[in-house]
């Protein structure tokens, strides 16, 4: 018997009961669903991370002064005293490295007239936004004589900006108050956004020099933000290592005390965790798809007891054990690749609907799809195999004599 | 050359320990074109005769020639087939199946018809034939629930001729009908069996449709004790046109009288 008449036959059955087909396939759909939602929730968080370390820039790595475990006395990062202007000078001799600088961090709070707002106040160096690859919104970023010469002067973020002077104000050549001192603004970066976990806007950049002589007395910096020429920072970030550790006078077993991390390794550790995430979810989502196809076999089942006449009646009229074993397996495959289809619709649906409603980024991506209805055609033949083969054992005496 | 031809066939069942001797040595032989009505007790073995003279079953011993084939060493898909090309059911309870249109169930053998394709216009105009043939070409697309018992048997023939089998196996097919409707029914077997030649063979237990028949098989503890021909054969067709006419024939609502119907609610 062909595949095409098993088929005839396997729907003409199923449209015989339309309730029982929709119910049984529903598990199918909510099964398969679930699961293509997740995976679209978790690879839109994930590839959000991903466009986040392209807009920032690859090739950054960042140094910390510090290690966070030293001697094993774990320390907070930044504590340490071992980064200086210098290094940073240093660094610019290392093959691959493209711009370099230092940074400095504070934390104060701001004030423009009647305003005022607490922020961050990150003293960097004039190649900061080529390394970040960030845009001026307003005005122009600080200039070499600015750093050399420790000016007061600053770059507002654009959370900063909007809280002290209102949005859509360029408040370039305005006075704010930082720890009581005036500091000029010269412009306003565009606005990046959230990382993630922090927002990139609330901010206020300043020569780095400034804050360590003028807001906070200090010689040391805590950082320094490295630019490598090309994306390959491995070997740049090994470099840059090596020539800390001569310039700290680090001997052979002594610890690094400070911390090289490139923009991979920082992305890496959030992809993980997200990759981490959807794999849950999908795993919590294909319990409901396992469940889906045990209630598919249970159907089957009482759909078995329930037709034994109709079985025994088919096989008197010529139909051989696989015809009914072929029969009953495409009428499960059928149920479920049909559920399966549905659930990649209402996956597509829910995706739609967490994208629009809680603003929740998504994608699906099309192996998951394909992965979804082979699982549901896998399951179909699975769940469907048992009850099919007790219908084709049936024997057609006592299946006609069935009540 | 008969068309049945049985010898020595012997059935043992096993039911736990005890051992039941369905058939004991029967022997027949049916010519083409004969309308052999098999009778006898329950319990005689009639009920196995037909299964096995049905290709459902297989004898423990003895042979089974049907239409010039040894079918009695036969494989189970092999049997599927000779049911499905060679033999015609029709069973007490019909067993149409529920929520199917008349049509569609008669083209049903057609699905099971092994090498044979046919096209669907094809079977759509045989099943037609045979629903003409039992005077339901104006039924075709009625549901078993829409139609009476009679309607229902009716088409259950239609199901059985539309592969054009060799012989027509009838198992009490007039044991839920009335009188009247048993007449008709029995009017399609004579007239399938004069006008068209088909060989037929009825179960039953009562003697006056048996002797509808040219012939009578009585079975006692699994063997024939009387095989006769039947002298004064009743013709329906005569005895319909006696008996007074049928009331209208009022077709039943879908939902008041659940008939019998296989698969249920599947």
């Amino acid at each position: 018997m062909s595949i095409i008449m098993t088929l005839l036959i396997a729907l003409k059955a199923l449209n015989r009961n339309k309730m029982r087909t929709m119910l049984t396939m529903l598990g199918m759909i909510i099964g398969v669903g679930a699961v293509i939602t997740m995976v679209a929730i978790g690879k839109g968080a994930q590839s959000t991370i991903e466009e986040q370390v392209k807009a920032a820039g690859t090739n950054m790595i960042s140094i910390n002064a510090g290690n966070f475990t030293q001697g094993g006395v774990r320390q907070g990062g930044g504590m340490s005293t071992t980064l200086t202007p210098d290094d940073a000078q240093a660094l610019r001799s290392v093959p691959g490295v493209q711009y370099v600088a230092a940074g400095v961090n504070s934390r104060a709070q701001l004030i423009a007239g009647n305003q005022n707002w607490s922020s961050q106040i990150q003293g960097t160096d004039v190649e900061f936004p080529l390394i970040k690859n960030w845009p001026q919104k307003y005005g122009s970023f600080f200039t070499p004589q600015d750093v050399a010469t420790a000016q007061k002067v600053c770059i507002l973020g654009q959370t900063v900006s909007d809280n002290l002077f209102g949005p859509d104000t360029d408040p370039t050549g305005q006075i704010i108050r930082i720890k009581n001192q005036p500091f000029k603004v010269l412009g306003v970066l565009a606005p990046k956004g959230s990382n993630g976990f922090q927002d990139q806007d609330d901010a206020v950049y300043a020569p780095y020099t400034t804050v360590q002589k003028k807001l906070q007395g200090i010689q040391h910096i805590n950082n320094i933000t490295v630019s490598a020429e090309t994306p390959e920072t491995a070997p740049v970030s090994a470099a840059i290592s090596e020539l800390l550790r001569t310039r700290h006078k680090l001997l052979g077993s002594d610890p690094d005390d400070f911390t090289v991390r490139t923009q991979e390794e920082m992305a890496s550790v959030r992809t993980e965790t997200t990759k981490t995430m959807t794999t849950l979810l999908a795993a919590i989502a294909g319990v409901s798809l396992l469940v889906g196809g045990i209630g598919i076999m249970n159907i089957m089942l009482v759909s078995v007891t329930e037709r034994t006449r109709e079985i025994g009646l088919r096989m008197a009229i010529g139909a051989r054990g696989k015809d009914v074993l072929m029969q009953f397996l495409v009428e499960a495959v059928v149920l479920s690749l049909f559920g399966g289809l549905l659930g990649i619709a209402m996956g597509y649906g829910l995706s739609a609907a967490a994208e629009n409603f809680l603003k929740w980024p998504t994608s699906i991506p099309p192996n998951a799809i394909g992965m979804a209805f082979g699982f549901a055609a896998a399951t179909g033949v699975f769940f469907g195999f048992y009850p099919a083969r007790k219908a084709a054992g049936l024997d057609p005496i006592e299946a006609l004599r069935f009540e | 050359m008969p068309v049945i031809s049985i010898r020595d066939l012997v059935k043992t069942y096993h039911v736990g320990d005890i051992t039941v001797r369905a058939l004991r040595g029967a022997n027949l032989d049916v010519e083409p074109g004969e309308f052999v009505a098999v009778t006898g007790p329950s319990g005689s073995g009639k009920s196995t005769l037909m299964h096995i003279l049905g290709c459902l079953d297989r004898p423990t011993s003895g042979t089974y020639i049907l239409d010039g084939k040894d079918v009695s060493r036969m494989s189970k898909d092999e049997l599927a087939l000779i049911r499905n090309r060679k033999i015609g059911f029709v069973f007490q309870g019909f067993n149409l199946l529920s929520r199917t249109t008349a049509l569609d169930n008669v083209e049903l053998p057609m699905l099971y018809n092994g090498a044979e394709k046919l096209k669907t216009a094809e079977r759509h105009k045989r099943a037609m034939e045979a629903l003409k043939a039992v005077g339901l070409g104006e039924r075709f697309h009625h549901f078993p629930n829409q139609l009476s018992g009679g309607q229902q048997q009716r088409v259950a023939i239609a199901r059985a001729l539309v592969t054009r089998p060799t012989i027509l196996l009838a198992d009490e097919p007039t044991g839920n009908l009335d009188t009247r409707t048993s007449i008709e029914v029995m009017d399609i077997f004579q007239k399938l069996n004069i006008e068209r030649g088909i060989t037929v063979l009825l179960i039953t237990h009562e003697m006056d449709i048996a002797e509808y028949g040219t012939r009578l098989v009585r079975f006692r503890d699994g063997r024939i004790q009387i095989d006769q021909k039947i002298t004064n054969r009743r013709d329906a067709a005569k005895e319909l046109a006696a008996l007074p006419p049928p009331e209208p024939d009022v077709p039943v609502p879908a939902d008041e009288k659940p008939v019998e119907h296989i698969g249920g609610v599947v």
